[in-house]
């Protein structure tokens, strides 16, 4: 009876929130959209709590969002310190890697012999199962999160590489050979002409990376931490059958997921406000 | 010409590179085994021993090419030691991931273009989705699919399509929305009904996009699909030799492996890059 109940309620809240985004889809103006975005995933987060509760599904197969929210309020400080010691490994390891393929973008850059070479390979490794290096890595520099931060540079190394390498090819030529009437010299022209130019495709690089360089370490972390990590976390914890926990640690991972890719986003926004897709 | 010059030049810097870690980072076990027997060695004497290690720190690229060679030549297909074995298990993994993402990308898509209250909805939590770390979340989508009596295939193929539905939407509601507002015009004078412009122009105008997306998806489809045979490793596949490579420390069963993953996930892209052209070009897309 609390069967067919429930599932009446579940179609009941999806009827509500379609009913009431299509009522928004209709209206225009400024926010709407985010509007229509939050309706919907309470919408769905709503129904799955329903589901789980009328169709009584076992707890440990998937528990219903409150239950992971409690996990999340009483278990802070065991996720922040997981966070904390993946963080290490994604921020080292992101940093090392985009910065050096960006370097050695700009070094290829000048000789066309090297590039011709470089792209296809670049483009070939991108498409490469490169996680499954995670137990080689762990295996060459141990536990801590050197080696998760090794494989987030390697990850990180190629998209960048080609993202970067195309984009230094992006000025006009009408605009090169502008630099070149004024006397440019190759640092000036590169400083002041090319790299802006390449600016969207430098953090297109590096959004991809953002995502990339989270799940490098987390993967890495299945093959050995020290007790701590959210790797660590979401493979013991499955194996101890407590589902809340991993849920509120894939929740730790989504929001910093999210915001990591935000927050480039944002300095995208900023720094290349000039380019038509910004506007 | 030159560009596959430079293509070679790079694959040959690369394995040279390869093999200069490789001595590197071997000789110190060379150096522990020859005080150990209270010898003194200089570099030179160490370094042909460097290149044969039963279980060197980095194999040379001719012993993990040996290795592939015993793994997919010398034993028979049907073996469990038999890498082709295993990659045809991942191949399985993989593309019914591909098949089921695109198709889940492609109906999205779809619905996203076409209504706009999906399109406000949804689009937003498709991109959200993929800054979740879904890898992450395959040991435990593994244990619960399991739990619902799949079969391990289907579960691993599950993984694979999340990651992979993402690439196509995207590309697909770009190639959806790509007709011009001439040529929509034009349908509508037509007197073509919303089925017909989407049959007719619609669809084949979005051909273009949905092959580069494919592709992508063919990849992210393949990472899936390794992964999560690391968590569901009894059945093998190329990431259950990842996980066993490392459990015993048996680098050259972990390099083999890799190369095996690399090689299939070039074989898909290509197969997928191969369709699209054949498909754009009967369609007159190339000249």
């Amino acid at each position: 009876m609390t069967g067919t109940f429930g599932i009446a309620a579940i179609f009941a809240v999806w009827g509500i929130g379609w009913f009431i985004n299509t009522r928004i889809a209709k209206a225009r103006g400024k926010g709407l959209g985010l509007i229509a975005a939050i309706i919907f995933g309470l919408t769905l987060l709503l129904m799955w709590e329903l589901a789980v509760i009328a169709l009584e599904v076992s707890r440990v197969l998937l528990p219903p969002p409150s239950a992971i929210a409690a996990r999340f309020a009483t278990s802070t400080d065991i996720l922040w310190a997981d966070f904390l010691q993946t963080f290490k490994g994604v921020v080292m390891g992101y940093m090392l890697g985009c910065g050096a393929a960006f370097l050695t973008a700009i070094a290829i850059d000048r000789s066309d012999f090297l590039k011709a070479g470089l792209l296809p390979i670049g483009n070939l490794v991108a498409a490469l199962p490169i996680v499954g290096i995670a137990p080689i890595m762990v295996m060459w520099y141990g536990f801590d999160w050197h080696s998760k931060a090794a494989v987030v540079i390697v990850m990180c190394f190629f998209p960048m590489l080609v993202n970067t390498v195309e984009g230094l090819q992006a000025a006009d030529k009408m605009q090169k050979d502008l630099m070149r009437t004024y006397a440019a010299s190759y640092w000036q022209s590169l400083l002041k002409l090319r790299l802006p130019a390449a600016g969207p495709f430098i953090f297109n690089g590096l959004k991809i990376c953002s995502t990339l360089a989270l799940i490098g370490a987390i993967v890495a972390e299945f093959f050995g931490t020290p007790i701590v990590g959210m790797g660590f976390r979401i493979s013991t914890e499955v194996g101890r059958m407590n589902v809340d926990m991993v849920w509120a640690e894939i929740t730790v991972a989504a929001i910093a997921g999210s915001a990591f890719y935000g927050l480039v986003a944002l300095i995208e926004r900023r720094a290349t406000f000039w380019h038509p897709s910004q506007r | 010409m030159t560009r596959l010059l430079s293509i070679l030049t790079i694959v040959i810097a690369i394995i040279v590179i390869w093999y200069a870690g490789a001595a590197r980072m071997n000789a110190q076990w060379e150096y522990d085994q020859a005080e150990r027997a209270d010898k003194t060695v200089t570099f030179m004497e160490i370094l042909p021993n460097t290149m044969a290690q039963e279980r060197p720190i980095l194999p040379a690229p001719h012993q993990v090419a040996e290795e592939l060679w015993k793994t997919t030549v010398e034993k028979k297909v049907t073996s469990k030691r038999s890498l082709l074995y295993h990659t045809w298990i991942t191949f399985n993994a993989t593309f019914l991931g591909f098949i089921f993402g695109a198709g889940l990308g492609i109906l999205l898509a779809v619905g996203i273009v076409h209504n706009r209250a999906m399109d406000m909805s949804v689009m937003p939590w498709v991109i959200a989705s993929q800054t979740i770390p879904v890898l992450a979340l395959a040991p435990m989508m593994i244990v619960v699919l399991n739990a619902l009596n799949m079969e391990g295939v289907v579960a691993k193929a599950m993984i694979s399509t999340y990651l992979s539905f993402f690439a196509v939407v995207v590309g697909m509601v770009k190639g959806l929305r790509s007709p011009d507002a001439m040529q929509l015009d034009l349908m509508r004078t037509y007197n073509a009904s919303g089925w017909q412009a989407f049959w007719r122009l619609r669809l084949p105008s979005s051909l273009p996009f949905l092959f580069p997306s494919l592709k992508i998806a063919a990849a992210a489809s393949l990472i899936g699909a390794v992964v999560a045979e690391m968590t569901l490793s009894q059945d093998g596949g190329l990431g259950a030799r990842l996980l066993n490579g490392s459990y015993y420390g048996q680098t050259m069963m972990i390099w083999a492996a890799l190369i095996g993953a690399s090689v299939l996930a070039g074989v898909l892209v290509a197969a997928v890059g191969l369709t699209g052209q054949i498909t754009l070009k009967r369609m007159g897309f190339t000249r």
